[in-house]
């Protein structure tokens, strides 16, 4: 196996007034792969890709991007990364075109190359037709996929994407989704921050859960959900009413149920074979004489998982000032 | 070695470019100048009946001062394009590129030193159209025009400085309206110095405006003396990249925020 694209050891980071953004943060992606940093707004998501984008230091730890020590040899680290921020980095002023062209002049890129490279990723992203537009006119999809293109100008080994679909509609998003995963194909390393379970369920072949500025897990997405054991049992009941009824009908089971929970007429539960357990739970509340609306029964998701390691579920964690 | 002056050369043609597609934005920047010219020429065309003015009509007198005012005016915007650049995004991009630090001020500098070139060709156009004579020649208009670039650098490396530093719109426009009129009211822009008060005439002295109004007004003069032209000049230069380089410093602080 080669040496990891992205290697972080143990960064540290105070912003001024103490905020303490990164505490001692470390992870390692392997070249060519996806990676996801998920986690809450502050958690310390954006503070690390600057830092590995050499535009901020940190205070202690180390990173290496590409082999190359981001403090030793930021220079270095700038040629073979791309970078697409949280805002699209569009200049509106500018058309499509003008704004790759230029990103790829600030590379040191000129001349028939440059052209060719711009046409390419015009292409690629289906903004040819719009090319010669000033970026102004673009959608929101649009404007995201642009910087996505500048972002790949200089043909980096490693992208960075932070928060890449963060106030995209669901048609932008799929485009997006779908562009990134080809990236990947092309044997880029991506490194994404993202707020959006499902994305990072989606596109990343391993994530890690940043909370307070340190990893609190790591994995593919699978084994995250699998260390979890078992499944979600949902049941829904006929009223409200008979909530204490069923409760009381299926007390006798409890050994065999988790985090047993009701939240209006919705019992949960967690369970270490939904399959045997539902008609054994539903046995018993006929008995009982408790009517049943609806079954279901899923396998953990990453929501589970984020609860589980921050305490607190996702959308309950969303929101507050971005770090 | 090309890059060092390719790269700003490309970062100056993104900002002619944005300026070539909204005209109006040059025209917007003269509306105030125009009205000293002529307005204020106008309705104080008669104290030239004063001692000092050395026998020439107002509005020749005024054309050179109101050149270097409109430097001043429009330089004083400098500052908002960072800001621009920060809120989109777009600074934090350039500068995750291996692109040089400097040529990002140095390029957003050269367009702002053609803007200037424009708008001061285009007010001594109409100036001319309204009867202002330039006796001093070619060569003076043309250290005219030097005097209002580099005056004009030093208004923009102070409104880079400001913009990222406090990174405020508001406070970045509020500079500009309250430096630009005491500036030119402690110079010679609209009278002689002789005509001063006496702590007026002190403070003019070292007000870099009054500098760069000195060095233009030759532009007016039958026999231009060259010695005021270059020392006006030479210390503009240097004034000019002292603040280019707090703007440099600046430029730092704002990446050491980041």
């Amino acid at each position: 196996m080669s040496a990891p694209a992205i290697e972080v050891q143990s960064l540290e980071k105070t912003y001024a007034r103490n905020v303490k953004a990164l505490q001692g943060l470390s992870f390692a992606v392997a070249r060519g792969s996806v990676f996801a940093l998920l986690g809450p707004n502050g958690a310390g998501k954006s503070t690390t890709v600057k830092i590995l984008t050499t535009m901020s230091r940190p205070d202690a730890g180390q990173a290496r991007v590409a082999g190359t020590d981001v403090l030793a040899n930021p220079q270095g680290v700038r040629r073979v990364i791309g970078c697409v921020s949280q805002k699209d980095a569009v200049d509106l002023d500018a058309t499509g075109r003008e704004n790759i062209l230029l990103q790829g002049q600030c590379y040191g890129m000129f001349g028939a190359d440059l052209k060719r490279r711009v046409c390419e990723l015009l292409d690629r992203f289906n903004l040819t037709d719009a090319a010669d537009r000033v970026s102004r006119t673009y959608s929101g999809g649009m404007r995201r996929k642009l910087g996505v293109a500048i972002g790949l100008v200089n043909r980096p080994s490693v992208l960075f994407l932070d928060e890449p679909t963060t106030g995209l509609d669901p048609e932008g998003r799929a485009g997006l989704w779908s562009e990134i995963r080809g990236l990947s194909d092309t044997g880029v390393t991506v490194l994404l921050t993202t707020h959006y379970l499902d994305e990072a369920d989606y596109l990343a072949d391993r994530l890690a859960i940043v909370d307070s500025g340190r990893v609190v897990a790591e994995g593919t997405p699978d084994e995250l959900k699998s260390r979890l054991r078992g499944d979600a049992v949902h049941i829904e009941l006929d009223a409200e009413l008979v909530v204490d009824d069923a409760l009381r009908a299926i007390s006798p089971l409890k050994g065999t149920l988790r985090n047993l929970a009701a939240e209006g007429r919705l019992l949960h539960a967690r369970v270490d074979d939904g399959a045997s357990a539902v008609p054994v739970l539903l046995a018993a509340l006929e008995t009982a004489g408790v009517r049943v609306s609806a079954v279901s029964v899923s396998r953990p998701s990453l929501d589970d998982v984020y609860l589980t390691h921050t305490g607190r579920s996702f959308s309950a964690a969303h929101g507050g000032d971005s770090r | 070695m090309s890059t060092l002056v390719m790269q700003p050369t490309h970062l100056a043609v993104r900002h002619l470019r944005a300026l070539l597609r909204q005209p109006a934005y040059v025209v917007m920047q003269l509306v105030q100048p125009l009205i000293w010219l002529f307005l204020f020429g106008q309705l104080f065309k008669n104290v030239t009946t004063l001692p000092g003015f050395g026998g020439a009509a107002y509005i020749s007198y005024l054309a050179p001062g109101v050149v270097v005012m409109s430097a001043l005016l429009s330089n004083g915007w400098s500052g908002t394009t960072y800001l621009v650049d920060m809120e989109r995004g777009v600074l934090d991009r350039f500068l995750a590129t291996p692109a040089r630090r400097s040529s990002f001020l140095i390029g957003q500098l050269a367009y702002w030193a053609a803007l200037t070139i424009i708008q001061s060709a285009i007010l001594l156009g109409l100036a001319f159209v309204g009867g202002a004579r330039f006796a001093g020649g070619p060569l003076s208009i043309l250290s005219l025009v030097a005097a209002a670039v580099l005056l004009g650098m030093v208004m923009a490396s102070f409104s880079n400085s400001l913009a990222l530093r406090v990174r405020d719109q508001n406070t970045v426009i509020a500079a500009n309206v309250i430096l630009v009129l005491p500036l030119c009211f402690l110079s010679s822009v609209f009278l002689p110095q002789s005509l001063m008060p006496q702590w007026m005439q002190t403070v003019a002295r070292v007000n870099p405006v009054n500098w760069a109004v000195d060095a233009g007004r030759q532009s007016i003069a039958t026999h231009v003396d060259w010695s005021i032209v270059l020392t006006r000049l030479g210390g503009l230069a240097i004034l000019a990249l002292v603040f280019g380089f707090a703007a440099v410093g600046s430029f730092r602080a704002y990446q050491r925020s980041i």
